[in-house]
Protein backbone atom coordinates (compact mmCIF):
# COMPACT_ATOMS: atom_id res chain seq x y z
CA UNK A 1 0.00 0.00 0.00
CA UNK A 2 1.27 3.41 -0.75
CA UNK A 3 1.63 5.61 2.47
CA UNK A 4 1.27 8.86 0.06
CA UNK A 5 -2.26 7.64 -0.78
CA UNK A 6 -3.87 7.96 3.02
CA UNK A 7 -5.60 10.68 3.23
CA UNK A 8 -4.74 13.26 6.10
CA UNK A 9 -8.16 12.82 8.24
CA UNK A 10 -7.45 9.21 8.50
CA UNK A 11 -3.27 9.35 8.57
CA UNK A 12 -4.51 11.21 12.10
CA UNK A 13 -6.75 8.72 13.20
CA UNK A 14 -4.48 5.99 12.48
CA UNK A 15 -1.71 7.63 14.76
CA UNK A 16 -3.87 8.44 17.69
CA UNK A 17 -5.63 5.47 17.75
CA UNK A 18 -2.57 3.65 17.37
CA UNK A 19 -1.04 6.39 20.43
CA UNK A 20 -4.18 4.86 22.59
CA UNK A 21 -3.47 1.54 22.05
CA UNK A 22 0.47 1.87 22.57
CA UNK A 23 -0.84 3.83 26.23
CA UNK A 24 -3.02 1.06 26.97
CA UNK A 25 -0.85 -1.79 26.85
CA UNK A 26 2.37 -0.64 28.70
CA UNK A 27 0.45 1.86 30.97
CA UNK A 28 2.11 0.01 34.33
CA UNK A 29 5.19 1.02 32.70
CA UNK A 30 4.34 4.20 31.64
CA UNK A 31 2.68 5.60 34.76
CA UNK A 32 4.23 7.37 37.01
CA UNK A 33 1.92 6.17 40.21
CA UNK A 34 0.14 2.93 41.13
CA UNK A 35 -3.23 2.92 39.73
CA UNK A 36 -4.87 3.30 43.44
CA UNK A 37 -1.96 4.48 45.12
CA UNK A 38 -2.98 8.31 46.91
CA UNK A 39 -0.30 10.48 46.57
CA UNK A 40 -1.78 14.16 46.91
CA UNK A 41 -5.01 15.94 48.10
CA UNK A 42 -7.97 16.22 46.63
CA UNK A 43 -8.31 17.99 43.16
CA UNK A 44 -5.07 19.23 42.89
CA UNK A 45 -4.42 21.27 39.57
CA UNK A 46 -1.95 20.38 37.14
CA UNK A 47 1.85 20.93 37.97
CA UNK A 48 5.50 19.25 37.62
CA UNK A 49 4.14 16.37 40.16
CA UNK A 50 1.22 15.58 38.63
CA UNK A 51 0.91 16.66 35.15
CA UNK A 52 -2.67 16.27 34.97
CA UNK A 53 -3.75 17.05 38.45
CA UNK A 54 -4.86 14.55 41.23
CA UNK A 55 -8.62 13.07 41.41
CA UNK A 56 -11.74 13.29 44.17
CA UNK A 57 -9.57 10.81 46.96
CA UNK A 58 -6.41 12.64 45.70
CA UNK A 59 -4.94 9.82 43.45
CA UNK A 60 -2.91 10.86 39.86
CA UNK A 61 -5.06 12.09 37.37
CA UNK A 62 -2.13 10.82 34.74
CA UNK A 63 -1.77 7.44 35.64
CA UNK A 64 -5.77 6.73 36.60
CA UNK A 65 -6.26 7.94 32.61
CA UNK A 66 -3.44 5.32 31.42
CA UNK A 67 -5.12 2.43 33.58
CA UNK A 68 -8.89 3.45 32.45
CA UNK A 69 -7.70 3.39 28.80
CA UNK A 70 -6.36 -0.32 29.59
CA UNK A 71 -9.88 -1.35 30.80
CA UNK A 72 -12.01 1.10 28.58
CA UNK A 73 -10.45 -0.19 25.25
CA UNK A 74 -9.74 -4.11 26.75
CA UNK A 75 -13.37 -4.29 27.60
CA UNK A 76 -14.74 -2.71 24.50
CA UNK A 77 -12.06 -4.52 22.62
CA UNK A 78 -13.57 -7.94 23.89
CA UNK A 79 -17.25 -7.19 23.62
CA UNK A 80 -16.82 -6.28 20.38
CA UNK A 81 -14.99 -9.22 19.56
CA UNK A 82 -17.88 -11.36 21.31
CA UNK A 83 -20.62 -9.74 19.23
CA UNK A 84 -18.32 -10.59 15.97
CA UNK A 85 -17.88 -13.79 16.63
CA UNK A 86 -21.24 -14.70 17.10
CA UNK A 87 -23.28 -12.31 14.87
CA UNK A 88 -21.50 -12.91 12.27
CA UNK A 89 -21.61 -16.83 12.18
CA UNK A 90 -24.83 -16.93 13.10
CA UNK A 91 -25.43 -14.57 10.75
CA UNK A 92 -23.89 -16.17 8.11
CA UNK A 93 -24.97 -19.76 9.00
CA UNK A 94 -29.03 -18.33 8.83
CA UNK A 95 -28.32 -17.14 5.66
CA UNK A 96 -27.25 -20.61 4.18
CA UNK A 97 -29.58 -22.48 5.65
CA UNK A 98 -32.55 -20.61 5.61
CA UNK A 99 -35.61 -22.26 6.42
CA UNK A 100 -37.17 -21.96 10.64
CA UNK A 101 -33.08 -21.70 12.00
CA UNK A 102 -32.85 -18.40 9.87
CA UNK A 103 -36.74 -17.66 10.57
CA UNK A 104 -36.59 -17.72 14.27
CA UNK A 105 -32.94 -16.03 14.79
CA UNK A 106 -33.71 -13.57 12.75
CA UNK A 107 -37.19 -12.67 14.43
CA UNK A 108 -35.90 -12.69 17.76
CA UNK A 109 -33.04 -10.47 16.69
CA UNK A 110 -35.95 -8.23 15.61
CA UNK A 111 -37.48 -8.55 19.05
CA UNK A 112 -34.07 -8.03 21.08
CA UNK A 113 -33.63 -5.06 18.79
CA UNK A 114 -36.90 -3.39 19.34
CA UNK A 115 -35.92 -2.66 23.27
CA UNK A 116 -33.57 0.30 23.56
CA UNK A 117 -30.09 -1.41 23.97
CA UNK A 118 -29.15 0.91 27.16
CA UNK A 119 -32.41 0.00 28.36
CA UNK A 120 -32.13 -3.64 28.45
CA UNK A 121 -28.76 -3.53 29.59
CA UNK A 122 -30.11 -1.88 32.71
CA UNK A 123 -33.04 -4.59 33.31
CA UNK A 124 -30.07 -7.49 33.02
CA UNK A 125 -27.57 -5.82 35.30
CA UNK A 126 -29.96 -5.24 37.60
CA UNK A 127 -29.91 -8.99 38.46
CA UNK A 128 -26.48 -9.81 37.43
CA UNK A 129 -23.34 -9.43 39.72
CA UNK A 130 -20.98 -6.51 38.21
CA UNK A 131 -18.20 -8.01 36.98
CA UNK A 132 -16.03 -7.97 34.05
CA UNK A 133 -17.27 -10.98 32.23
CA UNK A 134 -21.06 -9.87 32.86
CA UNK A 135 -20.12 -6.98 31.43
CA UNK A 136 -18.20 -8.33 28.35
CA UNK A 137 -21.26 -11.04 27.51
CA UNK A 138 -23.68 -8.10 28.26
CA UNK A 139 -22.62 -5.69 25.71
CA UNK A 140 -21.46 -8.42 23.64
CA UNK A 141 -24.49 -10.27 23.13
CA UNK A 142 -26.91 -6.83 22.79
CA UNK A 143 -24.80 -5.41 19.91
CA UNK A 144 -24.10 -8.89 18.18
CA UNK A 145 -27.52 -8.48 17.13
CA UNK A 146 -26.55 -5.52 15.07
CA UNK A 147 -23.63 -7.37 13.38
CA UNK A 148 -26.07 -10.28 13.00
CA UNK A 149 -28.40 -8.46 10.21
CA UNK A 150 -25.25 -6.61 8.52
CA UNK A 151 -23.69 -10.03 8.27
CA UNK A 152 -26.83 -11.91 7.36
CA UNK A 153 -27.32 -9.29 4.98
CA UNK A 154 -24.00 -9.75 3.20
CA UNK A 155 -23.84 -13.12 2.78
CA UNK A 156 -27.49 -13.59 1.72
CA UNK A 157 -25.75 -11.77 -1.30
CA UNK A 158 -23.00 -14.08 -1.79
CA UNK A 159 -24.92 -17.04 -1.26
CA UNK A 160 -26.54 -17.24 -4.75
CA UNK A 161 -22.94 -16.06 -6.52
CA UNK A 162 -21.51 -18.83 -8.76
CA UNK A 163 -18.47 -19.96 -6.44
CA UNK A 164 -20.75 -20.86 -3.59
CA UNK A 165 -23.00 -22.85 -6.45
CA UNK A 166 -19.90 -24.70 -7.43
CA UNK A 167 -19.27 -25.58 -3.54
CA UNK A 168 -22.34 -26.85 -3.01
CA UNK A 169 -22.32 -29.61 -6.32
CA UNK A 170 -19.12 -30.83 -5.24
CA UNK A 171 -20.98 -31.70 -1.98
CA UNK A 172 -19.38 -29.31 0.84
CA UNK A 173 -21.44 -29.15 4.41
CA UNK A 174 -22.55 -25.44 5.85
CA UNK A 175 -19.28 -25.17 7.94
CA UNK A 176 -17.61 -25.19 4.29
CA UNK A 177 -19.41 -22.84 2.82
CA UNK A 178 -19.69 -20.14 6.20
CA UNK A 179 -16.17 -20.37 6.78
CA UNK A 180 -14.16 -20.38 3.49
CA UNK A 181 -17.04 -19.13 0.61
CA UNK A 182 -18.89 -16.96 2.48
CA UNK A 183 -16.57 -15.26 5.59
CA UNK A 184 -13.59 -14.23 3.25
CA UNK A 185 -16.22 -12.58 0.30
CA UNK A 186 -17.96 -10.73 3.42
CA UNK A 187 -14.83 -9.38 4.92
CA UNK A 188 -14.30 -6.33 4.00
CA UNK A 189 -17.91 -4.69 4.75
CA UNK A 190 -17.01 -6.73 8.17
CA UNK A 191 -14.10 -4.62 8.54
CA UNK A 192 -15.09 -1.29 8.32
CA UNK A 193 -18.38 -2.06 10.39
CA UNK A 194 -15.58 -3.47 13.86
CA UNK A 195 -14.48 0.23 13.85
CA UNK A 196 -18.10 1.58 14.19
CA UNK A 197 -19.06 -0.97 16.84
CA UNK A 198 -16.16 -0.56 18.82
CA UNK A 199 -16.23 3.02 19.32
CA UNK A 200 -20.24 2.44 20.13
CA UNK A 201 -19.04 -0.04 22.69
CA UNK A 202 -16.48 2.50 23.95
CA UNK A 203 -19.48 4.90 24.25
CA UNK A 204 -21.66 2.31 25.42
CA UNK A 205 -19.26 0.87 28.33
CA UNK A 206 -18.76 4.73 29.69
CA UNK A 207 -22.61 4.92 30.08
CA UNK A 208 -22.76 1.92 31.79
CA UNK A 209 -19.44 3.25 34.21
CA UNK A 210 -20.81 6.62 34.14
CA UNK A 211 -23.81 5.46 35.14
CA UNK A 212 -22.82 3.46 38.71
CA UNK A 213 -23.11 -0.30 36.68
CA UNK A 214 -20.09 -1.10 35.21
CA UNK A 215 -16.77 -1.33 35.91
CA UNK A 216 -16.40 -1.57 39.57
CA UNK A 217 -14.18 0.69 42.52
CA UNK A 218 -11.41 1.10 42.79
CA UNK A 219 -10.49 -0.37 39.14
CA UNK A 220 -11.76 2.78 36.89
CA UNK A 221 -12.55 2.59 32.89
CA UNK A 222 -12.66 6.70 31.63
CA UNK A 223 -16.64 6.33 32.12
CA UNK A 224 -16.17 5.73 35.83
CA UNK A 225 -13.70 8.45 35.91
CA UNK A 226 -16.34 11.07 34.78
CA UNK A 227 -18.53 9.52 37.66
CA UNK A 228 -15.73 9.99 40.57
CA UNK A 229 -14.70 13.19 39.72
CA UNK A 230 -18.33 15.01 38.30
CA UNK A 231 -19.10 16.40 42.00
CA UNK A 232 -15.57 18.81 41.01
CA UNK A 233 -17.74 20.52 38.07
CA UNK A 234 -19.97 22.61 40.18
CA UNK A 235 -16.82 23.93 41.66
CA UNK A 236 -14.81 24.78 38.98
CA UNK A 237 -12.54 21.55 38.81
CA UNK A 238 -12.43 20.28 35.22
CA UNK A 239 -10.88 16.99 36.23
CA UNK A 240 -14.22 15.20 34.97
CA UNK A 241 -13.76 17.00 32.17
CA UNK A 242 -10.30 15.06 31.12
CA UNK A 243 -11.42 11.42 30.56
CA UNK A 244 -14.91 12.63 28.73
CA UNK A 245 -12.46 14.42 26.22
CA UNK A 246 -10.67 11.53 25.93
CA UNK A 247 -13.43 9.09 25.17
CA UNK A 248 -14.34 11.82 22.45
CA UNK A 249 -10.97 11.93 20.79
CA UNK A 250 -11.01 7.69 21.08
CA UNK A 251 -14.49 8.19 19.77
CA UNK A 252 -13.85 10.23 17.28
CA UNK A 253 -10.00 8.92 15.82
CA UNK A 254 -11.37 5.25 15.28
CA UNK A 255 -14.16 6.63 13.11
CA UNK A 256 -11.91 8.78 10.75
CA UNK A 257 -9.98 5.44 9.94
CA UNK A 258 -13.54 3.71 10.05
CA UNK A 259 -14.68 6.01 7.46
CA UNK A 260 -11.99 5.62 5.20
CA UNK A 261 -11.67 2.03 5.32
CA UNK A 262 -15.79 2.50 4.20
CA UNK A 263 -14.82 4.45 1.54
CA UNK A 264 -12.24 2.37 0.38
CA UNK A 265 -14.73 -0.76 0.16
CA UNK A 266 -17.57 1.23 -0.86
CA UNK A 267 -16.02 2.42 -4.21
CA UNK A 268 -17.64 -0.02 -6.50
CA UNK A 269 -21.75 1.31 -5.39
CA UNK A 270 -21.44 3.57 -8.42
CA UNK A 271 -24.66 5.98 -8.83
CA UNK A 272 -24.67 9.64 -9.54
CA UNK A 273 -23.73 12.31 -7.23
CA UNK B 1 -61.81 -4.89 3.01
CA UNK B 2 -61.39 -1.42 3.02
CA UNK B 3 -58.64 0.93 1.51
CA UNK B 4 -55.39 -0.68 1.24
CA UNK B 5 -53.49 1.91 3.38
CA UNK B 6 -56.28 1.09 6.55
CA UNK B 7 -55.45 -2.38 5.71
CA UNK B 8 -51.65 -1.69 6.45
CA UNK B 9 -52.08 0.48 9.00
CA UNK B 10 -54.20 -1.69 10.87
CA UNK B 11 -51.34 -4.36 9.89
CA UNK B 12 -48.69 -2.61 11.80
CA UNK B 13 -50.69 -1.29 14.92
CA UNK B 14 -51.69 -5.62 15.48
CA UNK B 15 -48.06 -6.50 14.82
CA UNK B 16 -46.50 -3.64 17.28
CA UNK B 17 -49.03 -4.75 19.78
CA UNK B 18 -47.60 -8.22 19.40
CA UNK B 19 -43.78 -6.79 19.63
CA UNK B 20 -44.76 -4.78 22.79
CA UNK B 21 -46.39 -8.16 24.41
CA UNK B 22 -43.24 -10.00 23.59
CA UNK B 23 -40.81 -7.25 24.60
CA UNK B 24 -42.68 -7.07 28.06
CA UNK B 25 -41.91 -10.86 28.03
CA UNK B 26 -38.14 -10.56 27.24
CA UNK B 27 -37.93 -7.81 29.92
CA UNK B 28 -39.65 -10.06 32.40
CA UNK B 29 -37.36 -13.14 31.56
CA UNK B 30 -33.80 -10.60 31.45
CA UNK B 31 -34.72 -10.23 35.20
CA UNK B 32 -34.58 -14.26 35.63
CA UNK B 33 -31.82 -15.59 33.92
CA UNK B 34 -29.56 -15.30 37.25
CA UNK B 35 -28.90 -18.86 37.59
CA UNK B 36 -29.67 -19.25 41.52
CA UNK B 37 -32.07 -17.40 43.48
CA UNK B 38 -32.83 -13.58 42.65
CA UNK B 39 -34.33 -13.10 46.49
CA UNK B 40 -30.38 -14.02 47.85
CA UNK B 41 -28.80 -11.94 45.26
CA UNK B 42 -30.96 -9.01 46.08
CA UNK B 43 -29.94 -9.71 49.60
CA UNK B 44 -26.60 -10.96 49.53
CA UNK B 45 -24.62 -13.34 51.03
CA UNK B 46 -24.78 -12.55 54.62
CA UNK B 47 -28.67 -12.44 54.84
CA UNK B 48 -30.54 -14.56 57.30
CA UNK B 49 -31.94 -17.26 56.03
CA UNK B 50 -35.66 -16.19 57.04
CA UNK B 51 -34.88 -12.61 55.47
CA UNK B 52 -34.11 -14.29 52.11
CA UNK B 53 -37.64 -16.44 52.60
CA UNK B 54 -39.68 -13.37 53.39
CA UNK B 55 -38.19 -11.79 50.11
CA UNK B 56 -39.19 -14.80 48.08
CA UNK B 57 -42.42 -14.45 49.73
CA UNK B 58 -43.06 -11.06 48.76
CA UNK B 59 -41.57 -11.46 45.24
CA UNK B 60 -43.83 -14.45 44.57
CA UNK B 61 -41.17 -16.73 44.07
CA UNK B 62 -42.71 -19.29 45.13
CA UNK B 63 -45.08 -19.49 41.86
CA UNK B 64 -43.36 -20.49 38.63
CA UNK B 65 -41.69 -18.38 36.65
CA UNK B 66 -44.79 -17.61 34.49
CA UNK B 67 -47.62 -17.71 36.76
CA UNK B 68 -45.56 -14.85 37.88
CA UNK B 69 -45.12 -13.09 34.41
CA UNK B 70 -49.10 -13.35 33.45
CA UNK B 71 -49.64 -12.06 37.21
CA UNK B 72 -47.37 -8.86 36.71
CA UNK B 73 -48.74 -8.55 33.15
CA UNK B 74 -52.20 -8.28 34.49
CA UNK B 75 -51.18 -6.08 36.91
CA UNK B 76 -49.76 -3.76 34.69
CA UNK B 77 -52.84 -3.79 31.94
CA UNK B 78 -54.89 -2.60 35.08
CA UNK B 79 -52.09 -0.04 36.13
CA UNK B 80 -50.98 -1.76 38.87
CA UNK B 81 -47.45 -1.52 38.56
CA UNK B 82 -46.48 -3.14 41.66
CA UNK B 83 -44.79 -2.33 44.32
CA UNK B 84 -40.95 -0.83 44.72
CA UNK B 85 -38.95 -3.35 47.36
CA UNK B 86 -36.77 -0.68 48.45
CA UNK B 87 -39.52 1.40 50.05
CA UNK B 88 -42.49 -0.80 49.70
CA UNK B 89 -44.38 2.12 48.19
CA UNK B 90 -46.72 1.44 44.72
CA UNK B 91 -44.53 2.21 41.32
CA UNK B 92 -47.40 3.57 39.66
CA UNK B 93 -47.52 6.28 42.18
CA UNK B 94 -43.32 7.38 42.36
CA UNK B 95 -43.64 6.98 38.51
CA UNK B 96 -46.24 9.19 37.33
CA UNK B 97 -45.16 12.85 38.42
CA UNK B 98 -41.59 11.70 37.04
CA UNK B 99 -42.98 10.45 33.75
CA UNK B 100 -44.05 14.18 32.86
CA UNK B 101 -41.35 16.14 34.06
CA UNK B 102 -39.22 13.17 31.45
CA UNK B 103 -41.83 13.96 28.81
CA UNK B 104 -41.40 17.25 29.44
CA UNK B 105 -38.17 17.63 28.95
CA UNK B 106 -37.93 15.10 25.81
CA UNK B 107 -40.61 16.98 23.90
CA UNK B 108 -39.01 20.50 24.33
CA UNK B 109 -35.66 18.78 23.12
CA UNK B 110 -37.75 17.29 19.85
CA UNK B 111 -39.47 20.63 19.73
CA UNK B 112 -36.35 22.53 19.24
CA UNK B 113 -33.90 19.45 17.51
CA UNK B 114 -36.59 18.75 14.39
CA UNK B 115 -36.81 21.46 12.56
CA UNK B 116 -33.35 22.74 12.93
CA UNK B 117 -32.11 19.13 11.93
CA UNK B 118 -34.25 19.30 8.57
CA UNK B 119 -33.45 23.28 7.64
CA UNK B 120 -29.71 22.34 8.09
CA UNK B 121 -29.94 18.71 6.41
CA UNK B 122 -32.12 21.16 3.23
CA UNK B 123 -29.24 23.40 3.43
CA UNK B 124 -26.55 20.82 3.33
CA UNK B 125 -27.77 19.41 0.27
CA UNK B 126 -28.36 22.17 -1.49
CA UNK B 127 -24.62 23.32 -0.97
CA UNK B 128 -23.84 19.58 -1.05
CA UNK B 129 -19.75 19.31 -1.57
CA UNK B 130 -19.01 22.97 -1.24
CA UNK B 131 -17.70 24.13 2.50
CA UNK B 132 -21.60 24.49 4.30
CA UNK B 133 -22.11 20.52 3.25
CA UNK B 134 -18.65 20.25 4.81
CA UNK B 135 -18.83 22.00 7.87
CA UNK B 136 -21.98 20.46 8.79
CA UNK B 137 -20.80 16.45 8.28
CA UNK B 138 -17.80 17.55 9.94
CA UNK B 139 -19.67 18.78 12.89
CA UNK B 140 -22.18 16.15 12.81
CA UNK B 141 -19.33 13.24 12.74
CA UNK B 142 -17.76 14.90 15.45
CA UNK B 143 -20.52 14.76 18.22
CA UNK B 144 -22.21 11.22 17.11
CA UNK B 145 -18.69 10.41 18.38
CA UNK B 146 -19.13 12.46 21.55
CA UNK B 147 -20.97 10.54 24.55
CA UNK B 148 -23.38 12.77 26.62
CA UNK B 149 -21.58 13.20 29.12
CA UNK B 150 -19.17 15.44 27.61
CA UNK B 151 -20.90 17.91 26.06
CA UNK B 152 -23.31 17.99 29.49
CA UNK B 153 -20.26 18.84 31.29
CA UNK B 154 -18.65 20.71 29.32
CA UNK B 155 -22.12 23.08 28.81
CA UNK B 156 -21.83 23.07 32.82
CA UNK B 157 -18.29 24.17 33.26
CA UNK B 158 -18.39 26.79 31.24
CA UNK B 159 -22.10 28.10 30.18
CA UNK B 160 -23.21 27.63 34.04
CA UNK B 161 -19.73 27.56 36.56
CA UNK B 162 -17.67 30.17 34.33
CA UNK B 163 -20.41 32.50 33.24
CA UNK B 164 -22.91 31.64 35.27
CA UNK B 165 -26.13 31.64 32.98
CA UNK B 166 -28.34 28.43 33.24
CA UNK B 167 -27.93 26.65 36.86
CA UNK B 168 -25.72 23.38 36.57
CA UNK B 169 -28.59 21.02 38.45
CA UNK B 170 -32.26 20.99 36.96
CA UNK B 171 -34.47 20.67 39.14
CA UNK B 172 -38.43 21.00 38.83
CA UNK B 173 -41.12 21.73 41.20
CA UNK B 174 -45.23 22.78 41.30
CA UNK B 175 -44.38 26.12 42.21
CA UNK B 176 -42.60 27.06 38.92
CA UNK B 177 -43.57 29.31 36.03
CA UNK B 178 -43.27 27.84 33.20
CA UNK B 179 -40.46 30.25 32.25
CA UNK B 180 -38.16 29.05 35.30
CA UNK B 181 -38.57 25.84 34.19
CA UNK B 182 -37.72 26.63 31.07
CA UNK B 183 -34.49 28.74 32.19
CA UNK B 184 -34.24 25.07 34.25
CA UNK B 185 -34.05 22.80 32.25
CA UNK B 186 -32.54 24.88 29.32
CA UNK B 187 -28.96 23.03 29.25
CA UNK B 188 -30.55 19.30 29.55
CA UNK B 189 -32.59 20.46 26.43
CA UNK B 190 -29.23 21.61 24.28
CA UNK B 191 -27.42 18.25 25.24
CA UNK B 192 -30.31 16.64 24.31
CA UNK B 193 -30.29 18.15 21.16
CA UNK B 194 -27.24 18.01 20.03
CA UNK B 195 -27.11 14.58 20.83
CA UNK B 196 -30.35 13.56 18.54
CA UNK B 197 -29.52 16.17 15.97
CA UNK B 198 -26.60 15.41 14.65
CA UNK B 199 -28.08 11.60 13.83
CA UNK B 200 -30.92 13.47 12.34
CA UNK B 201 -29.36 15.75 10.42
CA UNK B 202 -27.15 13.09 8.77
CA UNK B 203 -30.36 10.79 7.75
CA UNK B 204 -32.41 13.93 6.30
CA UNK B 205 -29.64 14.56 4.47
CA UNK B 206 -29.20 11.26 2.93
CA UNK B 207 -32.67 10.68 2.78
CA UNK B 208 -32.76 13.50 0.40
CA UNK B 209 -30.08 12.75 -1.62
CA UNK B 210 -31.57 9.76 -2.26
CA UNK B 211 -34.50 11.65 -3.64
CA UNK B 212 -32.38 14.00 -5.33
CA UNK B 213 -30.76 11.04 -7.78
CA UNK B 214 -33.72 10.20 -9.08
CA UNK B 215 -34.25 10.65 -12.56
CA UNK B 216 -37.03 13.23 -12.53
CA UNK B 217 -35.60 15.67 -10.14
CA UNK B 218 -32.61 15.46 -12.92
CA UNK B 219 -35.15 16.01 -15.85
CA UNK B 220 -36.52 19.27 -13.61
CA UNK B 221 -33.16 20.16 -13.18
CA UNK B 222 -32.86 20.48 -16.65
CA UNK B 223 -36.40 22.23 -17.67
CA UNK B 224 -34.33 24.82 -15.79
CA UNK B 225 -35.98 25.15 -12.78
CA UNK B 226 -34.63 27.33 -9.96
CA UNK B 227 -32.69 24.83 -7.16
CA UNK B 228 -35.08 25.35 -4.68
CA UNK B 229 -38.27 25.23 -6.43
CA UNK B 230 -36.43 21.57 -7.08
CA UNK B 231 -36.43 21.04 -3.84
CA UNK B 232 -39.90 22.73 -3.07
CA UNK B 233 -41.94 20.92 -5.62
CA UNK B 234 -40.20 17.91 -6.46
CA UNK B 235 -37.77 16.31 -4.09
CA UNK B 236 -39.82 17.73 -0.75
CA UNK B 237 -42.98 15.60 -1.38
CA UNK B 238 -41.23 12.32 -1.63
CA UNK B 239 -38.52 12.87 0.85
CA UNK B 240 -41.33 13.91 3.21
CA UNK B 241 -41.74 9.86 4.30
CA UNK B 242 -38.15 9.26 4.73
CA UNK B 243 -37.88 12.26 7.06
CA UNK B 244 -40.36 11.77 9.05
CA UNK B 245 -38.99 8.07 9.42
CA UNK B 246 -35.63 9.20 10.47
CA UNK B 247 -37.21 12.06 12.97
CA UNK B 248 -39.44 8.65 14.44
CA UNK B 249 -36.17 6.82 14.94
CA UNK B 250 -34.56 9.74 16.21
CA UNK B 251 -36.87 10.91 18.76
CA UNK B 252 -37.03 6.57 19.70
CA UNK B 253 -33.26 7.50 20.49
CA UNK B 254 -34.31 10.55 22.30
CA UNK B 255 -36.15 8.53 25.01
CA UNK B 256 -32.73 6.56 25.88
CA UNK B 257 -30.68 9.38 26.03
CA UNK B 258 -32.76 11.00 28.33
CA UNK B 259 -31.39 8.49 30.85
CA UNK B 260 -27.67 9.83 30.77
CA UNK B 261 -28.62 13.28 30.43
CA UNK B 262 -31.13 13.15 33.34
CA UNK B 263 -27.89 11.83 35.39
CA UNK B 264 -25.92 14.37 34.52
CA UNK B 265 -28.45 17.11 35.42
CA UNK B 266 -29.70 15.44 38.59
CA UNK B 267 -33.56 15.86 37.00
CA UNK B 268 -35.90 13.86 38.92
CA UNK B 269 -37.49 12.12 35.86
CA UNK B 270 -37.78 8.55 34.67
CA UNK B 271 -34.16 8.07 33.87
CA UNK B 272 -32.64 8.73 37.13
CA UNK B 273 -35.43 6.94 38.64
CA UNK B 274 -34.75 3.63 36.81
CA UNK B 275 -30.83 4.27 37.21
CA UNK B 276 -31.25 4.34 41.59
CA UNK B 277 -33.17 1.56 41.48
CA UNK B 278 -30.78 -1.00 39.07
CA UNK B 279 -28.09 0.02 41.69
CA UNK B 280 -30.25 -1.12 44.57
CA UNK B 281 -31.44 -4.30 42.84
CA UNK B 282 -34.90 -2.97 43.10
CA UNK B 283 -36.83 -5.64 40.28
CA UNK B 284 -40.78 -4.61 40.18
CA UNK B 285 -39.20 -0.76 40.10
CA UNK B 286 -36.86 -1.66 36.85
CA UNK B 287 -39.17 -3.75 35.14
CA UNK B 288 -41.89 -1.28 35.43
CA UNK B 289 -39.21 1.83 34.03
CA UNK B 290 -37.81 -0.94 31.04
CA UNK B 291 -41.50 -1.45 30.16
CA UNK B 292 -42.64 2.16 30.08
CA UNK B 293 -39.53 2.79 27.68
CA UNK B 294 -39.57 0.17 25.44
CA UNK B 295 -43.72 0.80 25.09
CA UNK B 296 -42.60 4.89 24.64
CA UNK B 297 -39.81 3.51 22.00
CA UNK B 298 -41.56 0.70 20.05
CA UNK B 299 -45.23 3.07 19.72
CA UNK B 300 -42.86 5.11 17.92
CA UNK B 301 -41.27 3.55 15.92
CA UNK B 302 -44.84 2.08 14.78
CA UNK B 303 -46.17 5.56 14.25
CA UNK B 304 -43.13 6.07 11.76
CA UNK B 305 -43.91 3.50 10.00
CA UNK B 306 -47.42 4.45 9.82
CA UNK B 307 -46.91 7.90 8.92
CA UNK B 308 -44.32 6.51 5.93
CA UNK B 309 -46.89 4.47 4.68
CA UNK B 310 -49.46 6.95 4.80
CA UNK B 311 -47.13 9.89 3.32
CA UNK B 312 -46.38 7.76 0.07
CA UNK B 313 -48.09 9.21 -2.41
CA UNK B 314 -47.70 5.71 -4.32
CA UNK B 315 -49.47 4.24 -1.52
CA UNK B 316 -52.13 7.16 -1.42
CA UNK B 317 -52.96 6.51 -4.50
CA UNK B 318 -53.07 3.10 -5.47
CA UNK B 319 -54.06 1.56 -9.50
Amino acid sequence: MNFKRIPLSALVGIIATGGFLFVAVFAPALAPYGMAEIVGDVWEPASDEFLLGTDNVGRDLLTRMMYGARITIFIAGAATIFSFVMGSVLGFTAAVTGGWFDMVLSRFVDLLMSIPTLIFALVVLSVLPGNLVTLIVVMGVLDSTRVYRLSRAVAVDINVMDYVEAARLRGEGTRWIVFREILPNALSPLVAEFGLRFIFAVLFLSSLSFLGLGIQPPEADWGGMVKENKEGIIFGIPAALIPAFAIAVLAISVNLVADWILNRTSDLKGGRG
Amino acid sequence: MGHPILNLVAQRIALGLLLLFLASGLIFIGTQILPGDVAQSILGQSATPEAVANLRKELGLNDPAYVRYFKWLAGVLQGDLGTALSNGKSIAEGISSRLQNTLFLASWAAALSVPLAVVLGLLAVQYRNRWPDKLISGVSLASISLPEFFIGYLLIYFVSVQLGWFPSVAILNETMTLGEKLNAIALPVVVLTMVVLAHMMRMTRAAILNVMQSAYIETAELKGLNPFTVIRKHAFPNAIAPIVNVVMINLAYLVVGVVIVEVIFVYPGMGQYLVDHVSKRDVPVVQACALIFASVYISLNIIADIVSIVANPRLRHPK
